[in-house]
């Protein structure tokens, strides 16, 4: 494998062999120390040799070796010849990020931190089992997975500008129910409202820092006001959707490929087709999720703050496939781009952007490890020419969660948090250890990184209160 | 450690493990072992429940990625947490007779979102078999 450092944080993987086209990764020289040392550069290079790859395989600053794809993994495809592919997309469907504004000072907020994450682990299920997530009919289901965060306007569990903050106004078409498998709707039925575990979370933040005032001040963010971040996807239905389709998809196409799991389908394929349609209705799903879990917040906001107004400043997907726009060698072309741990980052203009933010850009999260930073970024017209539009979705792993639960104890990380002043509440202890932020690449040098080649520009920082676990 | 069943090994992502077994019934047999210590954190789990489950596959391969899928449906789907298994593979076909018990009887339990094929491996030698799986955790 050849690589060159090609300008400042760009590296190159040349095209070679069967590769359609080249691999950019997207790292300073630290990041990229700690890419090369897994799979992810050899990951990024079989992404290059899909069918119908335009311009180049992408991986963003917080890259890490994933299954297939890299996670971090970026890929736009050529819609007559190219393909989808369910690993392209990952098994969490529209994982992703929603943030809520507050209007509460820090202050307010201490005085009652500790009753507050108490109720909001009563009230918000995480971890496993099903206890306390919505009970929904098979008909109900159904009807989730076509309208998504429209089904919880419908029921209640919405507010009309909620929708509008959500991507795609929380609803993806096509989506059709009948399209995801009865397996996969037994996963999910009693999962509605619900976090999960492994690196899934609810943190309540502080704003510390803004970056870019007049931005922030359109998201409606403050220094030293609370927000919420909000960090879950579709559940057990989307990683069953995306199995289930992996072995239709190995049914019906004979491949020999280095990766089993890079498995796809033509676009224009029944079975492309099909995908399509289950992932739009498993990320629908999701929508909903982080719906539901906003409305369970606002019940524990508004009783120990009567007069807080929690508002959805945006809710955005990292693991997901779209068909948007971009003009590539002077032609605007449509594609179909996979986003694979990688978020998306439109600046001014496009029309996928909520009204409200039309002018300055599309926002952007990126949340730390547990315990350490998180950002706010916005979009930029530039990210459209050198990264299809995405950037960064977390501070990415650095070690496996078996090194972490090895060379981390528990005294350590609880007295770690202690002293940043961070209060954790977590379904279990070894979980929060394989989490712990040790076990993460620095998030600053990410978001440094997407600052400073302009894919996504740093808004405001946000600082961990109080976070609450699986 | 000459009779280990199985063991985890480093990954970045996710969750990886090798499974052994003097036959393929075994190694499969002893996936499940490995599934359970991951899932339960070590605790241990009663034998209390009984599951008959049958896959196909396409493959080996296949046919290992249905069963620990199977699994894994079986535990978010039916509240379902395996302890051990007795496993008859017929070339492309497996049987099952899995022992376990209910998640809700268990604190802190960890969850597996799927079974991948990413450096998934089943391989014979002079000892007899090892499998390779990469969980996304």
């Amino acid at each position: 494998m050849k690589i060159k450092k090609i300008s400042e944080n760009v590296y190159e993987i040349e095209k070679e062999e069967d590769m359609q086209v080249s691999a950019l990764i997207f790292a300073s020289d630290e990041l990229f120390e700690k890419i090369k040392q897994d799979k992810t550069l050899e990951q990024a290079k079989n992404v290059a040799k899909l069918p119908g790859i335009v311009k180049y395989s992408l991986t963003m600053p917080d890259g890490h070796q994933g299954y297939g794809f890299p996670i971090g993994g970026v890929a736009a495809f050529d819609v007559e010849k190219g393909i989808i592919s369910p690993g392209g997309v990952g098994y969490d469907i529209n994982c992703g990020v929603r943030l809520l504004r507050t209007g509460i000072s820090k202050e307010e907020l201490m005085k009652k931190r500790e009753e507050i994450l108490k109720d909001m682990f009563q009230k918000i299920p995480s971890g496993v089992g099903h206890r306390g997530a919505l009970k929904l009919s098979e008909a109900e289901l159904d009807e989730v997975l076509r309208k998504g965060s429209q089904w919880a306007l419908e029921k209640g569990y919405a507010l009309k500008e909620d929708i509008e903050m959500t991507e795609d106004y929380g609803c993806l078409k096509p989506a059709d129910a009948s399209k995801i498998t009865e397996k996969a709707k037994k996963r999910g039925i009693n999962q509605l409202g619900s976090i999960g575990s492994g690196n899934h979370f609810v943190e309540i933040e502080v704003i510390e820092k803004i970056f870019n005032k007049k931005v922030a001040d359109v998201f409606g963010l403050k220094e030293n006001e609370i927000v919420i971040l909000i960090h879950t996807g579709s559940r057990g239905l989307g990683h069953q959707t995306a199995s289930d389709y992996i072995q239709k998809i190995e049914k019906e196409y004979d491949y020999i490929f280095p990766d089993r799991e890079l498995i796809y389908a033509p676009l224009n394929s029944q079975l492309g087709k099909d995908y399509i349609e289950a992932m739009n209705a498993a990320a629908n799903f999701a929508f909903a999720n982080r719906q539901i879990i906003t409305h369970n917040l606002r019940k524990t906001f508004e009783r120990f703050f009567p007069q807080a107004r929690i508002g959805v400043v945006y809710d955005i997907a990292h693991n997901i496939a779209k068909f948007e726009s971009f003009v590539i060698d002077n032609k605007k072309i449509k594609v179909c781009i996979h986003r694979k741990g990688a978020t998306r980052s439109f600046g001014p203009g496009r029309k996928e952007i909520p009204e409200k933010y039309k002018e300055i850009g599309c926002p952007i999260f990126i949340p730390g490890s547990m315990g350490t930073s998180s950002y706010v970024l916005v979009g930029t017209n530039e990210s459209e020419k050198i990264s299809f539009s995405s950037t960064a979705h977390g501070a990415g792993r650095a070690f496996s969660r078996t090194y972490a639960k090895k060379h981390i104890t528990k005294n350590e990380l609880m007295s770690e948090l202690e002293s940043k002043n961070v209060k954790i509440k977590a379904g279990s202890i070894k979980g929060m250890i394989e989490e712990a932020p040790e076990a993460y690449k620095n998030v600053d040098e990410v978001v440094r990184v997407s600052d400073e080649l302009n894919i996504g520009k740093k808004v405001a920082q946000l600082k961990p209160l109080a976070v609450m676990k699986g | 450690m000459k009779n280990k069943k199985f063991e985890f090994l480093e990954h970045t992502g996710e969750i990886k493990f090798q499974a052994f077994g003097k036959t393929l019934n075994e190694a499969f047999e002893n996936s499940i072992l490995a599934i359970s210590s991951f899932l339960s954190k070590e605790q241990k789990i009663k034998n209390k429940i009984i599951k008959k489950i049958s896959v196909n596959g396409t493959d080996i391969k296949s046919l290992l990625y249905n069963f620990l899928d199977e699994m894994i449906y079986l535990f978010d789907a039916e509240l379902f947490i395996p302890k051990n298994a007795e496993v008859t593979i017929n070339g492309n076909k497996l049987t099952a007779i899995i022992f376990g018990d209910k998640t809700l009887n268990y604190e802190g339990l960890d969850y597996i979102k799927s079974v991948t094929y990413s450096d998934m491996i089943i391989e014979k030698n002079e000892k007899g078999y090892i499998i390779q799986v990469v969980l996304d955790v």
